[in-house]
């Protein structure tokens, strides 16, 4: 996120997707939920898997991996919900696994990516090199777009 | 003193005695020869005078004085109530809203009411007689009878001025006006203090003197100065400051300002009395009749049961926490089903039934009249025909009828807009209605009425109606409609056109209802509180907009039915019935599967195609349908099985999933999965 960049150390959530690292500013992260019933909700995009009982709370949960054009998620247990809350809204993003928080120093953000391509490019903020790991930094308000379902 | 604790209740009351001033003044307008509502206004205003002066609050203290001596000068007979009158003491009663507003925000509740207070001035001291003239004549020999805006003494200064008197120092009341045009008044009270204070000591000043250093007064000051001067010479030594008019001095002996001491407290407690017998009016639940006898006796109506005021955030938390208990129930009665256990399953009833009364208990408490809303919409009516320059009678009808508080605080601006609306497209001007054989006055109706699980509000004019050519002419500019389609549609589809968005039949964009935002914005409103607004119109009779809104937004009554593995609520609302049909019963009609239900062709929606849900495809004999309503039109909703009636939750998709087709929201089951809410309305085209 942009506004992360001029921070001096971003702390972060680390998920994987496919083979990549991506990276989401701790702040924005409400918890990390094990799998459970999805309930479909009918007329929405591919990637929104649906509705979740977020304890009392109902949230939509998309799919990252389709998302970003990268096929579908496979939906069991060992997959992991991130739940994000961004301005106003909850939306839960199913990843392959969250593995980690990082501390990353804004300086190793570089704002334009040029080693990604494909679909994704649009919703990256900005990736970090850190030791010989590559971070994306996800761009939270493109990929959480509001939607909006025709009749 | 520290009025913190009291600021809560003085925004409230003051609140309801500014609603009590508008709902008299306006009876007061059709009756201006009532003596006894000028008395219930001047009793509100007064009592306003005495909380605000507590709290601090001069402007608002400063404004309801002057308000009050135009309202005394009424009862007096020595003025008429006259329409421009009333738009003035309006003006002060919009202000005195606008501070008590801006105090309820957290602000100061300062406002320059100058000029309101010059103009109310104005009125009490009538065109005909000239101030200064006749004030000073007698300035000299006549005592002055002590109002509240001279000065009140604590129990220091009084001291002070006892001591005084005891030295024969004489105690002067002054009064100082300044010429309406003056420039420097901070300069002039310096000049005014300095003369004084070598003549004597002053003891107070009314404004305080950071407020006459701030300018922050109107042409009159008041001081009170212990002297040994004779009362004369101090009045000819301060009329030598230039711009000064006006002063007068009154010399007070102790015993004097103690009894007005002593008379202030007593009004505080006439005060007290009166605010109550006005809360008890608020809290009872008869319709105000229109004859203004009536509220000259406010002691009849004091039958109000006893009311505790709750902050509604109390009772929202109060609501989350019922709607999970609500839930539990639902999961615990799914798993007694499980269980078969007798003793359990008696429970479980037991407890059903007390949640059930305790739902009931919750909801009536959230409940609240939508006199609420009307209330404010007399006012605005009168100013608007006023505006508009025609004659127009507000009829409210059914104010009692009772909404949950949620529904209330979103209803008002969508009424605003209607009622704007009414009066400015709908009746028409004198002159035109006298030509077409109309009364003069035209006639709006406001009314509200329970009906079923709704509450209903309608606003009727008997104005000129929806003129089709016109709105057709625009829709098809606009591109709304073709001009293909456009002959074909019926008066209430056109009709509907006006709620599209980007609308309105205005030739000329007035103030009152080109404010850039059309009926479009009244329809999400309503539409996004789970309502419906209906038009009905008769060109040259008039129209009528109806509103439809449920009467809880929380909890309600569903359907669950089944479709495949997924399980969808059917608000009971909208079901007419269910029934269960046979394949061969199923007609087709160019394209669109029909049944014949009791002889009306009915539409059927095959919910799981519609909402594409996963399934192996089987080709069943029987088909259960849920026979579905928006308005006159039905349509039958087939599913796979019913599952049963149930109360639930609702609960929105949040923002992220801002607009799903046909489902209106979603609900927590017993068993923890969210089933979504079918919205019917979106499912009958």
């Amino acid at each position: 996120m942009t506004e992360a960049v001029v921070v001096q150390n971003v702390k972060v959530v680390v998920f994987q997707l496919a083979d990549k690292e991506y990276v989401i500013p701790v702040s924005h992260v409400q918890g990390i939920e094990k799998f459970t019933h999805i309930t479909r909700v009918p007329k929405t995009p591919s990637y929104v898997k649906g509705v979740i009982n977020l304890r009392g709370v109902v949230t939509p949960i998309i799919d990252l991996k389709n998302r970003f054009g990268l096929g579908e998620s496979e939906l069991n247990e060992s997959c992991r919900i991130i739940i994000i809350s961004l301005e106003d809204m909850n939306v839960g993003v199913i990843v392959d696994s969250a593995n980690d928080v990082l501390d990353i120093p804004s300086d190793s953000i570089e704002p334009q990516p040029e080693v990604v391509g494909g679909l994704e490019q649009d919703f990256i903020a900005g990736v970090a090199k850190i030791d010989r790991r590559l971070l994306i930094l996800l761009h939270l308000n493109l990929v959480l777009n509001p939607i909006k379902s025709g009749v | 003193m520290d009025t913190n604790q009291y600021l809560e209740m003085f925004i409230e009351e003051s609140k309801e005695h500014l609603q009590a001033c508008n709902e008299h003044l306006l009876e007061l307008e059709k009756n201006p020869a009532n003596i006894a509502i000028v008395n219930e206004v001047f009793r509100s205003a007064h009592t306003l005078k005495g909380m605000s002066a507590t709290m601090g609050y001069e402007d608002i203290a400063n404004l309801t004085h002057k308000m009050e001596n135009v309202l005394d000068e009424i009862r007096n007979n020595r003025l008429h109530v006259t329409p421009d009158l009333l738009d003035v003491v309006f003006i002060a009663v919009d202000q005195l809203e606008e501070m008590v507003l801006d105090i309820a925000a957290g602000g100061t509740g300062k406002l320059d009411v100058a000029e309101t207070v010059q103009k109310l001035h104005l009125i009490e001291t009538g065109e005909e007689a000239p101030v200064a003239a006749t004030t000073l004549e007698k300035n000299v020999s006549v005592e002055i009878t002590p109002d509240s805006n001279w000065l009140t003494y604590d129990d220091y200064e009084l001291t002070v001025i006892q001591q005084s008197s005891e030295q024969d120092y004489q105690t002067y009341e002054i009064s100082v006006k300044l010429r309406d045009d003056c420039l420097l008044k901070a300069a002039r009270v310096y000049m005014v203090f300095e003369l004084l204070e070598k003549m004597g000591e002053v003891i107070k000043s009314s404004p305080s003197v950071e407020k006459l250093e701030d300018e922050d007064f109107d042409e009159i000051f008041y001081i009170a100065i212990v002297t040994t001067e004779p009362k004369e010479d101090v009045q000819k030594k301060l009329m030598k400051v230039s711009e000064v008019t006006e002063v007068l001095v009154n010399s007070v002996t102790i015993e004097q300002l103690k009894n007005r001491q002593q008379e202030a407290i007593d009004k505080k407690q006439v005060e007290t009395n009166v605010s109550e017998v006005v809360e008890d009016k608020n809290a009872s639940t008869e319709i105000k009749p229109v004859e203004g006898e009536k509220s000259s006796s406010p002691k009849n109506q004091n039958q109000g049961s006893k009311t505790i005021r709750v902050n509604i955030e109390r009772l929202d938390i109060l609501m989350n926490l019922f709607e999970e208990l609500v839930i539990d129930r639902g999961r615990l009665q799914s798993i007694s089903e499980d269980l078969h256990n007798s003793e359990l399953d008696e429970t479980v009833e037991r407890m059903s039934r007390i949640t059930g009364d305790l739902q009931n208990i919750i909801l009536n408490m959230r409940m609240v009249q939508v006199e609420t809303v009307f209330n404010r919409f007399p006012r605005m009516v009168r100013q608007l025909a006023r505006d508009l320059n025609k004659k127009i009678k507000l009829e409210v009808i059914g104010a009692e009828t009772e909404l949950d508080r949620t529904v209330i605080d979103e209803i008002g601006d969508p009424l605003v807009h209607l009622i704007r609306n009414s009066l400015d497209h709908g009746v028409e001007s004198p002159e035109i209605r006298k030509a077409n054989g109309k009364p003069e006055e035209g006639t709006v109706i406001l009314r509200a009425f329970h009906s079923g699980n709704h509450v209903f509000i309608e606003i009727e004019d008997d104005g000129a109606g929806i003129n089709r050519a016109k709105v057709l002419k625009k829709a098809i500019a606009k591109g709304i409609v073709s001009a293909e389609v456009a002959p074909s549609m019926s008066d209430k589809q056109v009709a509907e056109l006006i709620l599209s968005s980007g609308f309105s039949t205005a030739d000329v964009i007035s103030d009152v209802s080109g404010r850039g935002v059309g009926l479009d914005v009244v329809k999400t409103t309503i539409e996004s509180l789970g309502g419906s607004i209906d038009i009905s119109s008769t060109e040259g009779k008039g129209s009528l907009f109806s509103i439809q809104l449920p009467l809880t937004l929380s909890i309600i009554s569903v359907m669950l039915v089944e479709l495949g593995e997924e399980i969808y609520a059917v608000p009971l609302s909208s079901i007419i019935e269910t029934a269960i049909i046979r394949s061969s019963d199923i007609l087709n009609a160019h394209n669109q599967k029909v049944i014949d239900f009791r002889g009306k062709v009915v539409p059927l929606v095959f919910l799981d195609d519609v909402f594409d849900v996963p399934r192996e495809s089987t080709e069943e004999e029987f088909h259960s349908v849920v026979l579905v309503r928006k308005g006159d039109k039905l349509a039958g909703l087939v599913v796979d099985s019913f599952i049963g009636q149930q109360e639930i939750v609702l609960k929105s998709l949040g923002t992220y999933l801002n607009s799903v087709f046909a489902i209106s929201g979603a609900t927590i089951l017993g068993n923890g999965r969210v089933a979504l809410i079918v919205d019917c309305n979106a499912l009958i085209i």
